[in-house]
């Protein structure tokens, strides 16, 4: 608050012009009603000319009327499809940053509107970039930053971000100055301050092209967060020095003294802290509203989004910094709004959010390379430009370098040699630099076209050429790539453990350590912020653990439904026994070393068919028996009689059953609460289940561990599911199912077979269980887990799985395999080469 | 200076103990400061209930097992020597001390580390961690969040997670298996240690 009324005094007294604070609002309102594009009003492409009319119209043409939305519009457009082309490609896109791609675009944009009109119609205005492009793409970097990891490295990110940022602007301004004055660039109309001023609005390392970049390499999660955190914040700390060095050119060299810099000093800190602050309250003020929210879900997620707008708006009134203001904003909320909100919310938010972002940030870079073709900023300075360039690379580097150096003396994991390195090779300059050159004064700063071209070529040369060369620089250097990791419980819970095991630890040597920081704020948020910023429904679920738990069953019960609907039919459920699982994962494995060709072959077909499901068919191991007219009525018909069943016994109904309905302020979704919840609960149950009966499997099971990644080579086989539901030939795919059914049974039972003779669905045993005594929980329905391999049919996928390991495998070997198993079982010596008729019966029946 | 000598002189076999645990001669120092203000009645070593004399140790949800990870099985009081041992498996790892080829793994090392987890886990250190033992550490540190039955399905779950050969336990192998991919280097370090 002390520095609050100080800033305000100082500001106000001093009368430094912070408070049209980000940008020069020297354009008029209409502008920036324009998006981001000034259009030339001379092209009078139609209008109705008369206001007075003689006779009434039935249409008329009002281009002026929609001229200026229809142009944003069809900018936008543009700019997507820009977009669109630049992805075509993905050898292109692995070589040039997407970024990088989008420029050139834009270069080629540039050309053609060159060529139609030959002068610059369309241009990035600062105040639309400031207001309309920007606020979004930095609420969206700092929603989605991963919030610990950030909090974490907090420190080491505001040394690089405000000290980082400092030296550069002060470096390069000084180090300009001192060449011009050796006469390296030959006479130009610029000062000290000016050189000052053009450095600070050239230390911007934009988040956008550096977030393109690293998120392309996958860097480690430390390195990752450095570079993000400080170019995140380090735009805010870019815009408010260069407002205090805005302030001192306007000023004029002999207006200042001591008096004033110390001014500019404190004017300096309190726009940053005090928009920090801001952002913070703002957060408090969403993480409010959230709580109460729930009835009015649907606008739930645009709530954030207006009030993050409204701490940047608020900022930028109280000229306090507002990129840092929406930062803290963002980050500050994430946690308590994803816990508040409805899953629903949480998911439209981050969608939205991401839209919005990738949708300015793709015309924020196409309208860079689209100013190449201004022709008045190319004022030419070899010395300048080559100077520019050469010095923000070496005191980026020189900066980097020196402060690391002084974090990794209490770090306790320092940042090794190559991870400064490509920090330092990250300071990409993006469109903040631009923003800023943009709106410079060009009355105070009369080489103002010389800076911004000089801008635009610094911002060319770093995200093309240090974009392009940057994936290859961190494979050269060897930069420790973030590790995938899962999300698992043991993980999650170990982790816990730690945190204890630490505080514990420091404890014992009574020091404070950063656990001991860590533990406080934890409690005080347990006891107090959580009571204030969230629902008591979301703190009772907040812990980590719990999270991770219900992330997990979550993810499970939607592969079910997904599973289930994309079948079309519930067949899936009808999971027979669960005891086998494991058996028969091994014996496939077994199998699968034994014969590969045959599975390739397999691999091949489901390939080469897409929307029937081969591989169900080839599974039968019926059809060169029993496959006859008759045989396939009964079945189908007690299929479908099964299936009614199923819906009498199971609460779910496939999609196909939801009558899609509309009302203006709920979503209709099929999945109703007790729904949600019964999947909830049967996903659990049915994990005990799995998890028990795999204890009983009669294979001990030795290396499961190379399961998942034997699986995953096969996964790309996976077929979306789509076609296949409007197949004509759908019902084919259930009397299959149907019998691999059978089929699947007799596996199932395989290992005390006494109970159900291996009969060639002559009773159909499938369904005895189901009939006599299953309750709903004996089918561990998440069990069906193979998701994208529609080919395979349901039930056998189903047993074919790990009980742990509810991914979306691919089953088709191990499920050939298992099904030949029990043929070669009950027909005790069954040769391999019936393999081949099996075959082509199957490839057969796809032509059926 | 002087004082450092003479404190450190005190501790008997001080060379050793720095050798082993890799401390330095101030750590040392400050350890043993430290050792001798818990040992409020000044016998020379330790017992549980000086440890539980700590307050924020006491409101650690799994403080009682890290106290006891000091006491070796059977034994009541835990000596400087033994202190220090135990702690020294939160130093930092430091990557610029050369390694000699024949020394053995320092105390410090990953899977000592692991280890020292896996113990607060294994009460019964039968080498295994049993589902009943999971769930009373997943009961301390949940508390009163989660009821009992999500409490079980969690574990079960967790088991099921880390259980590769099925015996509805954990054991060490399966343990470290299972946190191949976290940094224990990071995680089970403290920085003042260094």
């Amino acid at each position: 608050m002390y520095n609050f009324s100080q800033g305000f005094l100082v500001i106000s007294t001093a009368m430094l012009e912070v408070d049209s604070a980000e940008v020069g609002l020297n354009y008029s309102l209409k502008s920036s009603a324009t998006e981001n594009i000034s259009t030339s009003t001379n092209d009078s492409t139609g209008g109705h000319g008369s206001s007075t009319i003689t006779t009434l119209p039935i249409v008329i043409w009002k281009w002026h009327h929609v001229e200026t939305p229809y142009l944003v519009a069809l900018w936008i457009l543009t700019c997507w499809l820009c977009k669109l082309v630049a992805e075509l490609n993905h050898n292109i896109t692995s070589v040039i940053p997407e970024s990088g791609l989008l420029i050139m675009m834009g270069f080629i944009l540039g050309g053609i509107v060159w060529g139609a009109d030959k002068a610059q119609t369309f241009k990035l205005i600062p105040v639309n970039f400031f207001y309309y492009l920007l606020p979004q793409i930095v609420l969206d970097a700092s929603y989605c930053m991963p919030n610990k990891l950030f909090f974490s490295n907090l420190g080491a990110i505001l040394v690089h971000a405000v000290i980082g940022t400092c030296w550069n602007a002060g470096t390069v301004g000084i180090a300009l100055w001192g060449c011009y004055e050796g006469g390296a660039m030959g006479n130009l109309n610029i000062g000290l301050l000016q050189f000052l001023l053009f450095g600070a609005l050239m230390s911007a390392v934009d988040p956008v092209a550096v977030i393109a970049v690293f998120e392309e390499v996958h860097v480690n999660e430390v390195l990752y967060i450095l570079v993000f955190g400080e170019s995140l914040l380090n735009d805010g700390v870019t815009v408010v020095l260069y407002n205090v060095f805005d302030a001192f050119v306007s000023l004029g060299g002999p207006k200042i003294n001591a008096a004033e810099i110390i001014k500019g000093i404190i004017s300096f800190f309190v726009v940053s802290f005090g928009g920090s602050f801001l952002g913070v309250v703002f957060a408090v003020l969403i993480s409010m509203l959230t709580r109460v929210t729930k009835n009015v879900q649907v606008i739930e997620a645009g709530f954030i989004i207006v009030l993050g707008y409204l701490s940047y708006l608020t900022a930028e009134m109280l000229s306090l910094s507002a990129i840092l203001s929406i930062t803290f904003c963002g980050v500050c909320c994430q946690k308590y709004i994803t816990a508040n909100m409805d899953e629903k919310s949480v998911t439209t938010l981050r969608y939205v959010l991401k839209v919005m972002a990738n949708g300015s940030e793709t015309m924020i870079f196409v309208f860079l390379g689209l100013s190449a073709i201004d022709q008045n900023i190319w004022v030419w300075n070899t010395g300048f430009i080559l100077l520019t360039i050469l010095f923000i690379v070496i005191f980026r580097f020189m900066g980097v370098f020196f402060l690391n150096w002084l974090l990794n003396q209490s770090r306790l994991i320092p940042i090794d040699l190559t991870d400064q390195f490509v920090m330092g090779y990250g300071g990409l300059r993006g469109a903040v630099a631009y923003g800023l050159a943009a709106s410079l004064d060009e009355k105070k700063i009369p080489e103002k076209n010389l800076m911004l071209g000089t801008t635009l070529i610094v911002v060319y040369f770093t995200v093309i050429l240090q974009g392009i060369t940057m994936k290859p620089l961190v494979q050269w250097l060897k930069v420790k790539k973030a590790t995938q990791s899962d999300l698992t419980l043991n993980g999650k819970m170990n982790n816990r453990v730690f945190e204890h095991v630490l505080t514990a630890m420091e404890d014992i040597c009574g020091r404070m350590g950063d656990n001991w920081w860590t533990r406080h704020w934890n409690y005080f948020e347990d006891k107090y912020v959580c009571w204030l910023l969230m629902t008591s429904d979301a703190r009772k679920h907040k812990d980590p653990i719990f999270g991770v738990f219900h992330k997990l069953n979550l993810e499970d019960a939607k592969k079910y439904v997904n599973e289930g609907e994309s079948k079309g039919s519930l067949a899936f459920i009808r999971n027979y026994d669960n005891a086998s699982v494991d058996f028969k994962k091994q014996l496939a494995l077994e199998y699968a070393d034994i014969m590969p060709d045959i599975m390739n072959d397999m691999s091949e077909y489901d390939f080469g068919i897409d929307n029937v499901p081969v591989t169900s068919v080839m599974k039968n191991p019926l059809p060169s028996v029993s496959l006859n007219v008759h045989e396939l009525d009964r079945k189908s018909m007690l299929n479908d009689l099964s299936a009614h069943h199923l819906l009498d016994q199971h609460l779910y109904k496939s999609r196909r059953d939801n009558r899609p309905t509309y009302s203006r302020s709920h979503y209709n979704t099929s999945e109703n609460p007790d729904e949600m919840q019964e999947i909830f609960q049967r996903t659990m149950r049915s994990r005990l289940e799995s998890f028990k009966s795999a204890k009983m499997g009669v294979n001990p099971a030795k290396k499961l561990s190379k399961h998942p990644k034997k699986d995953s080579t096969h996964k790309p086989n996976g077929k979306p599911a789509d076609p296949h539901r409007t197949h004509p030939y759908g019902d084919e795919d259930f009397e299959f199912s149907a019998d691999s059914a059978s089929s699947s049974e007799i596996a199932g039972h395989f290992p005390r077979r006494n109970t159900n003779a291996p009969g060639a669905g002559v009773d159909n045993p499938a369904f005895i269980p189901e009939m006599d005594m299953s309750p709903p929980m004996r089918n561990p329905p998440w069990q069906t887990e193979t998701a994208n391999n529609m080919a395979v049919a349901p039930s056998q996928t189903a047993q074919g799985r790990l009980p742990w390991t509810p991914t979306n495998l691919r089953h088709l070997a191990p499920l050939r395999m298992s099904t030949r198993s029990t043929d070669s079982f009950a027909m005790a010596d069954a040769s391999v080469d019936d393999e081949a008729p099996e075959e082509k019966s199957g490839s057969h029946h796809t032509r059926l | 200076m002087g004082s450092t000598n003479s404190t450190l002189l005190k501790i008997p076999n001080v060379e050793v103990l720095m050798q082993e645990t890799g401390f330095s001669p101030a750590h040392i120092i400050r350890l043993h400061d430290r050792f001798k203000a818990l040992d409020k009645e000044g016998r020379g070593h330790l017992c549980p209930h000086d440890f539980g004399a700590i307050k924020e140790l006491a409101m650690n949800p799994i403080g009682d097992r890290i106290i006891g990870a000091f006491f070796s099985p059977g034994k009541e009081t835990v000596d400087f020597h033994t202190f220090v041992k135990i702690l020294a498996h939160f130093r930092p790892v430091d990557k610029d001390r050369p390694k000699e080829p024949n020394s053995p793994e320092p105390i410090n090392s990953r899977s000592n580390k692991l280890k020292f987890a896996f113990q607060l886990y294994d009460q019964d250190k039968d080498g295994k961690i049993s589902r009943d033992e999971l769930l009373q550490v997943l009961r301390a540190m949940l508390g009163m969040q989660v009821t009992d039955e999500q409490l079980e399905s969690i574990a079960d779950r967790t088991i099921q997670e880390a259980d590769l050969d099925r015996d509805d336990t954990i054991s060490f192998e399966e343990f470290r298996k299972s946190l191949e991919k976290i940094n224990i280097d990071h995680k089970m370090s403290i920085r003042f240690l260094r």
